[in-house]
């Protein structure tokens, strides 16, 4: 598994792909962060760091796809699959080191934002007014909801062996799960709160405010361990 | 018994791409698997690496069940699949150092085995490129190396050769023999001279069955007819040579030439100078033409396909 993860993860940073993703998940969010007047911290009043976590998932929803869609797919392409699959490496080791270098890639793009948080800290009036807390429930939630992505990025280039329909897929599973619920739920049908609880953005939210509750975390922990689970049954398939 | 294959049978959808076939091999032996496109050898090379499981049957490396103690047997085979698949972007020696890992070789280990084997397979200017920038051969090098990089017992190769020029052909063929000693070698090739250059014993698989299991010399021996070609100078009576014991049939190839078949198990050569001696002919030519493995193949492999 180890082995595995550190393959991919250098060849993330091998390739441009890291630098690309980070690039441009940082460009994008600091441009709402700092400039864009309608999403600016500057010119809203409050010292928060509301654009960057509400805006981190609709950014992710496009980067998480495009880091996960050769995992599998281009495996496939290649026949690297069998190559690897041949070797004493359980299915299991394979998608989880996969996994995991996704979302250690993911991780290195969340770490410079850290220095928006102290600079927000710094200019709050007073300094340091800041909801510190929040901060850390929404960069968990971030840090969770990213996992979820990946773990769908996996599953959606599982299924195929071509890189865009891949991309494709896995955007739009990302998105449904993200506010695809909560979209449904406001129809307004009576189990209006379970399927809004079956979405993302609602234990999302609940992070955010700063309150760490076990039944959020173990909701992605549940989807994240599900999909995953789907996407080794989509591997080892073969064997049926 | 190294490689011991047990009744295998493959089935994808309604085709049966292997029937019920067995043979077992000896650790030091080489084996080449002969038969035609889609015979079912990469799906037989697929099931002896637990790629795919089998339909039926089952196949035991070094007395250890490929299907039930699959991580096991994985290490102790070196496999490289049909069409070479490798990590273009990475580097020959990051690659087998990457595949090293996975056999869990630690790395002090590695570092002396990597640089042993890039040397084995000839790979030492290459080491340090990319296998995007690798020529055909030099891939199906790094593809062998990554095979032997953990001295497996069993190694598995699915058409080694393949879609090389006349010269790599030769150099990956004296890289196989070099590699093969005291490991069992088991090898998929459509190409006969290959099977005659470094194989002890030849699988002639078709349509999922196996129609011949036997050492090269033996077969090139069991054969039916044997022509001989022979040339006359001036005209020859056909019927006279009709006359010769052990004849079954002669065909003129062109004034004074002919082909002889004979029955089986006969030499037609001293009867044919005997018969020269005694009409007072000049015999000008006289050529016995052998059974080469290709029409060997050639009649195994379309018996059934009529």
């Amino acid at each position: 598994m180890i082995q595995v993860f550190a393959k991919e993860f250098n060849s993330f940073l091998n390739s441009l792909i890291a630098y690309i993703v980070i690039g441009f998940f940082l460009t994008g969010i600091g441009l709402m962060m700092w400039v864009f007047p309608e999403t600016s911290v500057l010119d809203y009043g409050f010292a928060d760091l509301d654009t960057l976590f509400s805006m981190g998932p609709y950014v992710f929803i496009f980067l998480i796809p495009a880091i996960t869609m050769k995992s599998f797919a281009e495996e496939k392409k290649m026949g690297t699959l069998e190559l690897l699959l041949t070797k004493p490496l359980s299915d299991w080791h394979v998608v989880v080191g996969k996994f995991l270098a996704a979302w250690a890639l993911v991780f290195l793009a969340l770490i410079p934002t850290v220095i928006y948080y102290f600079t927000i800290y710094r200019l709050g009036n007073p300094v340091g007014n800041i909801d510190t807390a929040g901060v850390i429930g929404s960069y968990l939630g971030l840090a969770l909801l990213s996992m979820v992505f990946c773990s769908i990025g996996l599953l959606a280039s599982s299924l195929t062996s071509n890189q865009v329909v891949s991309f494709i897929l896995a955007a739009f599973l990302c998105f449904i799960i993200y506010i695809g619920f909560d979209s449904l739920s406001s129809l307004g049908a009576n189990a209006a709160l379970f399927v809004k609880q079956a979405g993302i953005l609602y234990h999302y939210e609940a992070l955010s405010k700063g309150l760490v509750d076990s039944r959020d975390v173990i909701y992605f922990l549940s989807v994240t361990g599900f999909i995953l689970l789907t996407t080794k049954v989509v591997i080892s398939s073969r064997q049926w | 018994m190294s490689l011991y294959v047990s009744h295998l049978t493959k089935v994808y959808g309604q085709q049966k791409a292997v029937n019920d076939i067995s043979f077992s091999i000896e650790k030091g032996e080489i084996v080449g698997f002969l038969g035609p496109n889609g015979a079912g050898k990469s799906t037989t090379m697929k099931i002896a690496t637990g790629y795919l499981p089998p339909t039926s049957g089952s196949v035991r490396v070094n007395d250890h069940d490929v299907t039930l103690q699959s991580l096991h047997v994985r290490k102790m085979i070196g496999y490289l699949p049909e069409h070479n698949p490798l990590y273009l972007d990475m580097y020959v020696h990051e690659y087998l150092h990457f595949i090293g890992r996975i056999f869990e070789i630690a790395s002090s280990t590695l570092k002396v085995r990597v640089p042993e084997i890039i040397s084995l397979c000839g790979l030492r200017l290459e080491q340090n490129k990319k296998m995007e920038a690798l020529s055909k051969g030099f891939r199906q090098r790094v593809g062998l190396a990554q095979a032997l990089i953990h001295n497996p017992e069993v190694l598995i190769l699915d058409e080694p050769t393949t879609g090389l020029d006349p010269n790599q052909i030769l150099e990956i063929r004296k890289l196989i023999k070099d590699i093969s000693q005291n490991k069992t070698v088991l090898f998929s090739t459509h190409i006969m001279q290959e099977v005659q250059a470094i194989c002890d014993r030849v699988i002639v698989i078709n349509r999922g069955e196996i129609v011949a299991d036997d050492t090269v010399n033996n077969l090139l021996k069991q054969t039916g007819n044997v022509n001989v070609e022979v040339e006359f100078e001036g005209e020859v009576n056909e019927d006279d040579l009709r006359m010769l014991p052990g004849i079954e049939r002669v065909i003129q190839l062109r004034k004074g030439c002919y082909r002889l078949s004979a029955k089986e198990g006969f030499d037609l050569r001293p009867e044919v100078f005997r018969f020269a001696a005694d009409k007072k002919l000049s015999l000008i030519g006289l050529k016995q033409e052998e059974n080469t493995l290709e029409e060997i193949f050639r009649s195994l492999t379309s018996k059934e396909a009529v």
